[in-house]
């Protein structure tokens, strides 16, 4: 396919890598955000490939891994009321809320929908007017609009019976937390290629400036990381700290601002809970007060719940780069995509998921 | 999660004020909304996320791979470099 193959041309991966072997002098440890990035790296083994004084840590970038538990329960909730069809993404269904997933309800009979787009669940409101529809508006930046344009558009066709469950996370102030942290290792990121191309990269500028850290926006295919990996080593061995954009050919500096206007018009930043992680100020997106007719934790007063996580999992250190799946003594043992502890294993871009999947343990049963 | 597929846009119709296109990858064919690429038209390659184009790919500077392999001398033979010594396995 065109713009994919030829991203993967071993001959420039090849030379990538031998201008890495040239250039790196000492460890550097390096991190990609996004859980899409890090499936890439796992398959084509580019950990493997790249000289071994460079580590990849992991960050937090699956948004099905980071959907707090408290809101995966009230989907369930949701999804089991005899009253509701609930549309969600693929991906949420085998995430494990505390007692159940979305996945048993639809086996127990639930009316759980898979969409590939929201406007189709919007089409479903449409064509079940005596039920209520819930959307599962999950998602980075990426997803933001097309989840705001769901809402947006179900305004515009007054329809009464659509409404979200919203669980919409922001990047910036996930890296903000993690540089923060005393116990960061991280010495350059690998900023993600589609959230910047709906946002832009300038709020990395800003990260940038204010960490004295190197990052680069890259895109998703094999050539892409190892020349964002590359350029990030030049950075480093350099002593420069700056944003630079590899992912040129989707990403502008000013990013998608049609897109950002929408986002904009539907959505206002909040506060947000991240899975294993925490509270994150100002890390999320909720409804404005003039869509709240849309929000379903209004609709169905859904009240704030509280959850604890299961202890065994690590993922809350493994989704901030401090551990990674093998330190796990659970991994691959009695935590497996099967029977998930945590939503690492879950999404097939969880971190712990890709490490499993790629074989990246001597455990298997 | 955040994964976007590039496409070319075949047709495009307006319905209800929103610009709709028929949108090519690789052997399928599929619906994706426009309305964040206003400038994107028939022929153009576009980003697609969830059903909506996220952007316009940038054609020229999607040529830069085969610039690479043009100045790496690779695109007329099939000569390989030679590959960096032992130490790039995994220790």
């Amino acid at each position: 396919m065109k713009f994919i193959d030829e991203y993967r041309d071993q001959r420039i991966a090849q030379a990538l890598v031998a201008e890495l072997h040239r250039r790196v002098t000492r460890p550097w440890v390096l991190m990609e955000i996004c859980g899409g990035q890090t499936h890439t790296i796992m398959r084509y083994g580019i950990d493997e490939l790249i000289p071994p004084q460079i580590e990849l840590v992991h960050g937090p970038g699956c948004p099905v891994c980071v959907t707090p538990v408290e809101i995966v329960d009230k989907a369930i909730y949701l999804a089991a009321r005899p009253d509701v069809i609930f549309v969600s993404y693929g991906d949420m269904l085998r995430v494990p809320g505390s007692d159940s997933d979305l996945f048993r309800v639809k086996a127990a009979g639930g009316d759980v929908r898979v969409v590939y787009s929201p406007l189709e669940a919007l089409k479903i409101a449409r064509t079940n007017p005596e039920r209520q529809v819930v959307f599962f508006a999950i998602g980075f930046e990426t997803t933001a609009p097309a989840n705001a344009m769901a809402v947006w558009q179900a305004k515009q066709q007054g329809l009464q019976n659509f409404s979200v469950l919203v669980s919409q996370v922001l990047v910036p102030p996930a890296i903000r937390l993690l540089l923060s942290s005393p116990r960061n290792r991280v010495q350059g990121f690998i900023a993600p290629g589609h959230v910047c191309t709906v946002m832009g990269y300038c709020e990395y500028e800003v990260l940038s400036n204010d960490f004295r850290v190197p990052i680069v926006v890259a895109g998703f295919e094999p050539i892409d990381l190892l020349e964002a990996i590359t350029m990030l080593v030049r950075q480093l061995e350099a002593g420069r700290a700056e944003v630079e954009n590899q992912y040129v050919r989707s990403v502008s500096y000013e990013g998608n601002l049609p897109a950002q206007r929408l986002i904009e018009e539907v959505f206002e930043v909040c506060d947000h809970k991240w899975r294993g992680v925490g509270m994150i100020p100002q890390s999320g997106y909720r409804l404005r007060s003039e869509f709240a007719a849309y929000d379903a934790t209004q609709r169905f007063a859904l009240a704030d719940l509280r959850v604890e996580e299961p202890p065994e999992c690590i993922s809350a250190e493994i989704l901030q780069g401090l551990k990674k799946p093998l330190d796990c003594p659970a991994f691959a043992r009695r935590c497996t995509p099967e029977n998930p502890l945590g939503a690492t294993m879950v999404s097939a871009e969880g971190v712990c998921a890709a490490y499993y999947q790629y074989r990246r343990h001597t455990v298997l049963h | 999660m955040c994964l976007a597929v590039p496409g070319r846009i075949l047709a495009i119709e307006e319905k209800e004020g929103t610009r709709i296109g028929k949108v090519q990858f690789g052997g399928i064919v599929r619906q994706a909304y426009l309305d964040f690429v206003p400038e994107a038209g028939v022929g153009d390659f576009v980003m697609v996320h969830v059903g909506f184009a996220i952007s316009q790919v940038n054609e020229e500077e999607a040529a830069r791979t085969y610039q690479m392999l043009q100045a790496m001398g690779l695109l007329e033979s099939d000569a390989l470099p030679a590959p960096p010594d032992s130490a790039e396995g995994p220790s």
